[in-house]
């Protein structure tokens, strides 16, 4: 059966976007059907990002409109052929999106793909009320900073009062992503620790990414970093994260950069 | 000197621990105040609705608090009643209940 998550956070800036693509692809990699969304009506990235900019014709509000048809607004993605992108506008706003047209595009992609991955765009508005609303599954992108856990905690409230799910009483499955994560730096005590952030927001961790100059080298080409740098320390957390979300169970561990000698010498003043 | 320098261990300022503290004292209020503005807000005017029809109530002197927690929730509800007749102590009715949440 078909599900449905949402990649959210409240606050801008902490990857959305990039995990987005990197789980779309890690979950196809797997052999998923998988459908990416971008609900960043207006201001538009997931296509940037997943190296399609240049292919998109049809988008999430002219299927809404019935100005196209769904299949015209999917780009099916190069790389892997069990991965497709619906764009969202980049005229027009999000007050175009209705409540209905959103429920009537996601029971259309739910016969089509086993994930419907929907790009949150950030704050707690329409846009990002409806990317949420029927939603299964949520993926909280959280970096180990405080304005960052406390609008985390704010999504959580209304992922847990504001969906589908909530209204029928039940509950949507959350998942923490901690990203942008560098293991040095909490050691040292100058970065919330993986357990700070766990203990103040209370939902279960999928994956530790850390930060790593892996994931904008594969923004820069328009690749997901699953597919750019499969065994780059990011990619291997979203393959982690990819597993889990699919039901597997295993031990998060706190991801290490591979470095040599040298990187390990100077890595300390870099960071 | 600049080779003594880059030996020299740097003073670490620890600050993830204040981070922490401050999220979680704000938190705490934000959930307060997030985790029901609506149903506080329902509840305290329907609890005024109902006792004071039996006693006069000041507003202020109504108190509802909920306390989101993992396991459940507590129901927090205060109510000061003024003096009856002739300086009896006030009565104070006071109600707390855990809900699952």
């Amino acid at each position: 059966m078909a599900k449905v998550l949402v990649v959210t956070s409240g606050k801008g800036g902490v990857g959305k976007t990039t995990s987005t693509a990197a789980l779309g692809a890690a979950l196809a990699q797997n052999g998923k059907r998988v459908v990416v969304v971008d609900f960043d009506v207006g201001l538009r990235n997931l296509d940037l990002v997943m190296g399609a900019e240049r292919r998109v014709v049809f988008d999430l509000i002219n299927v809404i409109h019935g100005d196209a048809k769904l299949p015209q607004a999917l780009i099916r993605d190069k790389r892997l052929e069990n991965l497709s992108l619906l764009p969202a506008s980049q005229t027009r706003d999000k007050d175009a999106l209705t409540i209905e047209g959103v429920a009537r595009v996601i029971s259309e992609l739910r016969e089509k793909f086993d994930w419907i991955i929907c790009d949150s765009p950030a704050g707690i508005e329409k846009g990002a009320t409806l990317a949420m609303h029927h939603a299964d599954t949520a993926v909280i992108v959280t970096n180990p900073e405080v304005s960052s856990v406390r609008d985390s905690d704010r999504i959580i409230g209304l992922l847990d009062a504001k969906t589908a799910k909530a209204a029928a009483g039940e509950k949507v499955e959350k998942h923490l992503l901690l990203t942008r994560y560098d293991p040095a730096r909490a050691a040292r005590g100058e970065m919330l620790k993986v357990d700070d952030v766990l203990e103040i927001l209370s939902i279960p961790l999928l994956s530790i990414v850390p930060e790593s100059e892996e994931v904008l080298r594969a923004s820069n080409v328009g690749a997901p970093v699953t597919l750019n740098a499969p065994q780059s320390t990011p990619a291997r957390a979203y393959f982690d994260a990819a597993k889990r979300l699919q039901g597997e169970k295993f031990e998060v561990v706190v991801p290490e950069e591979r470095r040599g000698f040298m990187g390990r010498l100077f890595g300390r003043r870099v960071a | 000197m600049t080779l003594f320098r880059f030996f020299a261990r740097r003073p670490t300022r620890t600050t993830a621990p204040v981070a922490r503290e401050r999220l979680q004292i704000l938190l705490a209020h934000e959930r307060a105040v997030a985790g029901g503005s609506d149903l506080m807000a329902t509840l305290k005017e329907e609890i005024l609705g109902v006792i004071g029809r039996h006693f006069p109530l000041e507003r202020d002197k109504v108190q509802v608090k909920l306390d989101r927690g993992d396991a459940f929730s507590t129901l927090e509800i205060d109510i000061e009643v003024p003096t009856l007749g002739q300086g009896n102590a006030a009565p104070r009715l006071a109600a707390a209940g855990g809900a699952p949440g």
